[in-house]
């Protein structure tokens, strides 16, 4: 693997500043990917990437450079173009520093197997997975890869930090002529993707999804799957858990900290070193990440900082910083939402009227302090009625506040998923939420 | 560099690759981001690399590598080739291309300034002046300008014997206006929002934007809106301006004729499309009015270009013709389903991914109105401009796009502002309650930097003409 050159990298880059102080994001990539649709393989890929960013800070200058040359001459050449542009940028007087060494806890998530899968295994894989749909008259369209990173940081202050993670994922949309299913999964070790669970699960909506009715929009009871509140708290995530959205009054938590936000079985936190999740220890800075609890119990409590926005506030970084240079602050990328004590079953039969939602698609903020957010329904979209599932329906488009929606949550899952979404992967149950308001419906 | 590509054909072919490409690129890019007086991003970047894409036992392979050196590519060839040969483990039949011309040619964009050659301090202080012009303008909370500067540098060879060069420059920027309070945020954007006006060209398309002279209006508008009345609900006439209207042409034209989508390659990502086979000629998709090409030979346009990824030339043809679906996007795999040759909307993001159906310059054509006679002819409706956000189902039918401003019209005579506009319904119904589009004086190309499609996922930049049109009958301020 390139960790050894990644390491080399950082320190070959580090050996050539001249800065006042000096950064270096250094990441590498070989990722293989292989794709179906119709029920063979349509498309089957593999790249190879390795690439260093620096961050020059000249006074309170800063200047950015990146390549993906990695010889000695061209680390070389992208350090002194980084420092030279720093001298044309003009004084940030609110910079203070680059962040000082801190300890990071180590944490494993590299599998073997994952980093060694051949596209002879995925397509082996695969084969079960669309045998399983056709012996069901069904089409599989979907995307299997397997694969790792590298990520190292270094800085002229001492910050040296390196971590390797592999990452499998399987994603299938399974269709019949008048209904679709979805299966997914993400995981560290390749071999912990059951394929033909995920076959079964995404087959057995498939057919249940068949015939769907129209259904007028309005107002109604839903029950979403974990696919579904991943979307949606990822875009909330986006819209408000930054210190930099707090810091430009664009968040919907300003103004609104200790305050009761949502319902109170509503918790959420960022924790990338929690066995739930798949994220680094440390941010693209080399702090050491921190848990950051954003909702508790419905009560809004804090947001995430980088050193940048930390230093404002007189606050320490909690590790949220993204690859610099960027425009969108700190951002949390391994969400997790509190378990309740409820089930899917116990959702279901516990509803007079009320709508299932698989998955969402196309989601979008229309505002980002209201958090109003619309999208789509796909993939099984079901009618409950009388405790049971009734229908299907035909796909629904909502316009609705996420922040509303929360804050009318009835039950929640114990059972919870890890699901990739807009910003990282997030783990979170199914919820039931007293009022969601569809706007729109759809043809299929 | 033809030793290196000559070196990745023949190692393909040994190896049983019965067709094979390889491409080699060399990117360059500048960004500058000033936002609230502070330069938040001033980075220089630069990317090489190189893709082999084979077809060997009937299926497709493709591997790249950043790493362009004589070993690394009989590696990654020998690699696209095993790759291959895992994809027709699960296969229905050989992968069959349309036959495309041998050609060997170089393509540079025309420009006339090279952006390059401007001092980082010439550009700092044009976007300088421009961002202090709406911070400075009362009530604007975020004040933000960005540039961008990009030349891409591709080789394209075929075990065909095809070898073409080309040298492709970018430019684009734009400025922005947040003004918020309380809970009520509200933007304006000057050319475009997502990042203003993109093109192929140099850095006299970005001169030419004369940013300086709309900074102060954006910024006010932003303000105003604050104390505007909410965008009514129901069902109005409305006429969308250009910017807005490219957005439409791309999520509900562009998108649903890329014929990959359409034959169910993209499933299981953003989707299908409602444009099934049976549509083609056959399908009313918009009124009488409506006329769309696709076209990746407009000079300037960000969807321009000499040759697609599979050296097929760039090319214009119909999509719509007098309201009727007559083209898809193709490739030289999908062509055949079509028994056509490919229409050269291959295209690739970088090295390392592998070419898929994209759209290029996407064009709803100019009608024989103009702006103020198709708001003349509206009693009670809305005019609406510039892009907030956007939706679309996985067929792309129902769609629900926000503007960041509109205005009412009443008795044919622009009237009050009002604030978060949206609008939804359904492509076809859409289309077809269009009944005029403004002419050429005022039809304009708008570049889109940010198209996203496939898996991996690929960012393909395309461009819209497009004049302001009118649509009767769509319903306005869906969720209030």
């Amino acid at each position: 693997m390139d960790k050894q050159r990644i390491e080399e990298a950082l320190q070959t880059a580090i050996g050539f500043s001249n800065a006042d102080q000096l950064e270096v994001l250094a990441s590498s990539r070989s990722m293989a990917l292989t794709r179906f649709s119709n029920n063979y393989i349509h498309q089957n890929v593999a790249e190879t990437n390795m690439s260093i960013c620096i961050r020059a800070v000249v006074g309170k200058r800063i200047g950015y450079a990146s390549t993906n040359r990695l010889d000695k001459e061209s680390i070389k050449e992208t350090v002194e173009r980084a420092t030279e542009i720093a001298a044309y940028r003009p004084p940030d007087p609110e910079f203070a520093s680059l962040p000082e060494p801190r300890l990071i806890t180590e944490r494993d998530l590299v599998a073997t197997p994952t980093v060694e899968y051949t596209p002879v295994e995925r397509a082996t894989d695969l084969q079960k997975l669309i045998n399983l749909a056709a012996k069901n008259s069904l089409t599989a369209a979907g995307a299997y890869s397997t694969g790792y990173s590298v990520v190292g940081v270094a800085n002229t202050l001492g910050v040296n930090a390196t971590a390797v993670i592999s990452e499998a994922s399987l994603k299938t949309v399974i269709m019949s002529e008048t209904s679709s299913g979805y299966g997914s999964i993400v995981a560290i070790d390749v071999n912990d993707i059951d394929v033909g669970k995920i076959a079964s699960d995404a087959i057995e909506k498939a057919l249940k999804s068949k015939n769907p009715i129209d259904l007028e929009p309005g107002t109604y009871t839903v029950i979403l799957e974990p696919e579904a509140v991943a979307d949606m708290v990822s875009f909330m995530a986006y819209a408000g858990f930054g210190a930099l959205s707090l810091q430009e009054g664009r968040s919907f938590m300003k103004d609104k900290l200790d305050q009761q936000i949502m319902s109170s079985s509503i918790s959420i936190w960022d924790d990338a070193l929690d066995p739930n999740t798949i994220g680094l220890p440390f941010d693209f800075e080399g702090v050491p990440k921190r848990k950051v609890v954003f909702v508790e119990n419905g009560v809004a409590k804090g947001v995430c900082y980088d050193s940048y926005t930390a230093k404002k506030e007189g606050k320490e970084s909690t590790g949220h910083a993204l690859p610099a240079p960027n425009i969108y602050g700190p951002l949390p990328l391994n969400l997790i939402m509190a378990a309740g004590d409820s089930s899917l079953d116990q959702m279901i039969q516990s509803s007079d009227r009320a709508i299932l939602v698989s998955r969402f698609h196309y989601t979008n903020l229309e505002d980002p302090i209201k958090t109003t957010l619309t999208g789509m329904t796909r993939d099984g979209t079901f009618l409950i009625e009388n405790g049971e599932i009734k229908t299907a329906i035909k796909n629904l488009r909502f316009t609705q506040s996420i922040v509303d929606a929360l804050s009318k949550v009835e039950m929640v899952s114990a059972e919870r998923k890890l699901k990739e979404a807009f910003l990282g992967g997030s783990f979170v149950p199914w919820l039931k939420i007293g009022e969601f308001t569809f706007t729109g419906a759809t043809q299929f | 560099m033809k030793d290196l590509t000559q070196l990745a054909l023949d190692i393909a072919k040994a190896s049983g690759a019965t067709y094979a490409d390889i491409r080699i690129v060399e990117g360059q890019n500048e960004t500058i981001a000033i936002k609230n007086g502070r330069v938040e991003e001033l980075i220089t970047s630069t990317d090489y690399g190189f893709g082999v894409r084979v077809i060997a036992d009937g299926a497709w392979g493709f591997a790249g590598s950043f790493l362009v050196e004589r070993d690394e590519i009989e590696r990654v060839a020998r690699l696209a080739v095993e790759i291959a040969k895992a994809s027709a483990m699960i296969k229905k039949q050989d992968i069959a291309i349309a036959p495309a011309p041998v050609i060997q040619d170089t393509y540079r964009s025309p420009m006339e300034i090279d952006p390059f050659t401007i001092s980082l301090e010439d550009k700092l202080a044009l976007l300088s002046k421009a961002e202090e012009i709406v911070r400075k303008t009362p009530g604007v909370s975020i004040s933000s300008a960005s540039m961008s500067i990009s030349r891409e540098k591709k080789v394209f060879a075929s075990l065909e014997g095809s070898y073409i060069e080309q040298e492709i420059t970018e430019t684009g920027a734009g400025l922005d206006a947040i003004a918020i309070k309380e809970s009520d945020i509200q933007e304006r954007s000057y050319p475009n929002s997502h990042g203003g006006n993109f093109s192929t060209a140099g850095y006299e398309f970005i001169q030419g934007l004369r940013l300086e002279d709309n900074a102060a209006r954006i910024g006010e508008e932003a303000v105003k809106l604050l104390s505007a009345k909410e965008c009514p609900s129901g069902e109005f006439t409305v006429v969308l301006d250009g910017s807005q209207l490219a957005l439409q042409v791309h999520e509900s034209c562009g998108h649903p004729v890329e014929l990959d989508r359409v034959l169910g390659m993209e499933a299981s990502y953003a989707g299908t499309s409602f444009l099934t086979l049976d549509k083609l000629n056959t399908f009313r998709y918009g009124s009488p009015v409506v006329n769309i090409s696709a076209d990746a030979t407009v000079p300037g346009a960000l969807g321009t270009f000499g040759y697609d990824d599979e050296g097929i030339p760039a090319q214009k043809f119909d999509i719509v013709q007098g309201g009727m679906f007559v083209g898809y996007l193709t490739s030289r795999e999908t062509a055949v389903i079509l028994g056509q040759q490919s229409n050269g909307c291959m295209r690739a993001d970088g090295w390392g991914r592998v070419p898929l159906v994209r759209m290029t310059n996407i064009n709803l054509l100019p009608g024989d109105s103009s702006l103020e006679e198709l708001i003349d002819g509206v009693k009670d409706g809305l005019y609406l401009a510039t892009n907030r956000s956007w939706s679309i189902d996985d067929k792309r039918l129902n769609f629900q796009f926000s503007t960041q401003i509109g205005w009412e019209i009443k008795n044919g005579k622009l009237g009050a502002m009002v604030k978060n506009p949206n609008y939804t319904g359904i492509t076809p119904e859409f289309w077809n309650s269009c009944d005029g589009i403004a002419g050429q004086d005022e039809w304009g190309i708008w570049g889109v930097p940010n198209c996203g499609k496939g898996e991996p996922m690929q960012v393909a930049h395309v461009a819209h003409g497009t004049a302001p049109a009118r649509f009767r009958n769509i319903k306005v301020g869906v969720g209030r």
